[in-house]
């Protein structure tokens, strides 16, 4: 067994192991961190390269011209950028405020003493449990202009005159696939609210009861306060996800009818995929990184400072 | 009964084991304030929960009826809900189909899959339990900067490393191949697990390796046979976890996979969704096939899931 390295001792005493083990952390970690650095972190460099060149030919030996910061000057002026970050901030604003608030009112329901809870539960992990694509590809089959439960239900029970194209404009495609995402992702806000609502003491509660404040009072005046913590990382959290959407739009819509429900992710993905630009298209992406490490760098934050929902 | 009221409700469970046993001595229900707490929420509550699981079902359930309707069936106007005469020719095309066609693609993918998360689980639990140990146990310069290095490649928007990730694999002949996706999703299993298997290293007395360290015991052998047995139901919630998150994935495996060996089930799911939108039976048989696996884990094992839930929700 090694003992550890002869480096300057910089951690705070009063700890166990006084010794430092230098070379068998290296050791151990090596294999964590070569997979971590070279299928992410070389990655990342590599696309940071790619932002500031043209790739000419793609393939086999990407053969680049370097072209300075034209790449972001283009991407910050671009329209079509533009017109998805709108649609992407549209559309994270949106569907995080409803998951959040139908998370916190779903989770307080869970929290109930209700018979068949177990049914309530195991109904609200379902959506959870679904692959996004398979939510995605169930909605556009639900939405569908011409055979579409939706329009079947909603017709024969006389909510709508006639079947609509519920995807078939952009407004309405953008707030169907909104929709779907609520549908789906509530579920994580509410389990997240209801792991924080069991660490809340009941004294506290019971108290404001015997203070005679009401049920509506409670909640506003103790278990909304209480929950702050959990709700500031359930909307960090899906503030992130909701930013980097693509897989749902990809499959509903393909960013259409005319591009109009396009996200800055799929604007990337077609950039360099679809139009082979990996240059312009690495320099959007990093743009989207840029947004993501700005909400991520809150969430680390959060989770290093109060100490969030610990399940056990 | 309130709505929080019965909020703290797994911390009630604690108190329970009193509760019971003051009842049984006094033959009836105490007449404290406690009583209330056994009554039933109130039927607004049970209504709003009954329209929850409804709306959270009900969609699930038409996928079933679907799959088993006649393709005819499904384009009629008015939509019947139940169909006269059922149709199971979709389950038998999955079940028998040859990989060629829509069906037996959907078979396939779901072997692609599984073998696709077992590997990228294998190769990153391998990894982070070396890493784990490290991060758990030894101490060096740069600890934390390591720590958060990990947590933030996690967090690494897949659209930012997807392009020089592409070129890599065409590089080393690996695009369009189960191994080739096995190491990519290992980008961001690897720090998940890393970073779920350190916390559970943490919750361990670090006593137990000085006593194995008093028996002579290096420190492999302190990670494996002492350190190992006693998470093991951390590693099982994390390894549930991420082969979920490994399912669950699309965008690496749209660009990355195009045949039917190596295409995964979102994939096949995408792709029949846009192609063949109009024999929705097979959209439902294949997209209640792709969500099975996931659905049963997550029912089966909920506690699990509920300990990696906190750490996996990260990912997106």
């Amino acid at each position: 067994m090694t003992v550890g390295s002869s480096a300057v001792s910089t951690t705070p005493p009063g700890r166990r192991h006084r010794r430092r083990n230098g070379r068998a952390a290296l050791l151990f970690l090596a294999p964590a961190g070569l997979v971590v650095f070279g299928l992410v972190a070389w990655p990342i460099i590599r696309t940071g390269w790619l932002s500031f060149h043209r790739v000419i030919s793609p393939l086999p030996t990407v053969p680049t011209e370097s072209v300075g910061l034209r790449n972001f000057s283009t991407a910050l002026t671009d329209p079509a950028l533009i017109s998805a970050a709108g649609r992407t901030l549209y559309f994270t604003l949106v569907s995080t405020a409803a998951e959040l608030t139908f998370g916190i009112a779903l989770g307080v329901l869970m929290a109930q003493r209700l018979r068949f809870r177990w049914l309530l539960r195991a109904a609200v992990l379902l959506p959870w449990a679904l692959p996004t694509v398979v939510n995605a590809a169930m909605w556009r089959y639900m939405l569908n202009a011409d055979y579409g439960p939706v329009n079947a239900l909603l017709t024969q029970v006389g909510l709508i005159d006639g079947y609509r194209s519920w995807l078939g404009t952009p407004l309405s495609a953008l707030h169907m696939i909104i929709i779907a995402d609520v549908w789906k992702n509530t579920s994580i806000a509410a389990f997240f609210v209801l792991a924080g609502l069991t660490v809340i003491p009941r004294d506290l509660i019971e108290a404001a009861e015997v203070d005679g404040a009401g049920t509506i009072r409670r909640f506003f005046a103790i278990t909304l306060p209480l929950l702050r913590p959990v709700i500031a990382v359930v909307l960090v959290l899906r503030t992130i996800e909701a930013f980097k959407v693509f897989d749902i739009v990809f499959v509903m819509t393909r960013g259409g009818p005319a591009d109009g429900t396009q996200t800055v992710a799929l604007y990337a993905y077609i950039t360099a995929f679809s139009n082979q630009s990996f240059g312009y298209g690495s320099a959007v992406a990093l743009l989207i990184v840029l947004v993501v490490l700005v909400l991520a760098m809150i969430y680390i934050r959060l989770l290093t400072s109060s100490s969030g929902p610990e399940d056990r | 009964m309130s709505l929080e009221h019965s909020a703290s409700q797994r911390e009630a469970g604690g108190n329970a084991t009193r509760q019971p046993a003051s009842r049984r001595e006094t033959g009836r229900r105490p007449v404290t304030r406690r009583h209330r707490r056994d009554a039933h929420a109130p039927w607004w509550q049970h209504l709003l929960a009954l329209l929850v699981v409804i709306v959270f079902l009900a969609p699930f359930a038409w996928l079933a009826i679907a799959s088993i309707t006649p393709a005819g069936a499904l384009l009629d106007r008015p939509l019947r809900w139940w169909p006269k005469t059922l149709d199971l020719s979709r389950w038998s095309a999955i079940a028998t189909g040859g990989a060629a066609t829509p069906a037996g693609g959907f078979r396939q993918a779901m072997i692609n899959s599984t073998i696709v998360a077992l590997g990228t689980v294998a190769l990153s639990l391998t990894v982070a339990v070396l890493g784990g140990y490290a991060l758990s146990r030894l101490r060096f310069r740069g600890h934390r900067m390591v720590l958060l290095g990990f947590l933030s490649t996690y967090m690494m928007p897949p659209i930012a490393i997807v392009i020089p990730l592409y070129l890599i694999l065409v590089q080393f002949g690996l695009l369009d191949s189960k191994i080739g996706l096995i190491l990519v999703y290992s980008s961001f299993i690897t720090p998940f697990v890393l970073w779920t298997l350190t916390g559970f290293f943490d919750t361990l007395p670090r006593e137990l390796d000085e006593a194995a360290t008093v028996d002579g015991a290096g420190r492999l052998r302190i990670l494996v046979q002492v350190l190992l047995p006693l998470c093991r139901p951390g590693i099982f919630s994390a390894v549930l976890f991420a082969s979920l998150l490994c399912w669950d994935e699309f965008l690496y495996a749209l660009i990355f996979t195009s045949s039917s060996s190596s295409k995964t089930i979102p994939v096949a799911v995408a792709e029949f969704s846009g192609k063949f939108s109009t024999d929705f039976g097979l959209v439902s048989a294949g997209g209640l096939l792709a969500a099975l696996p996931p659905v049963i884990v997550a029912l089966i094992f909920q506690r699990h899931i509920a300990a990696g839930l906190a750490a996996g929700a990260v990912k997106g």
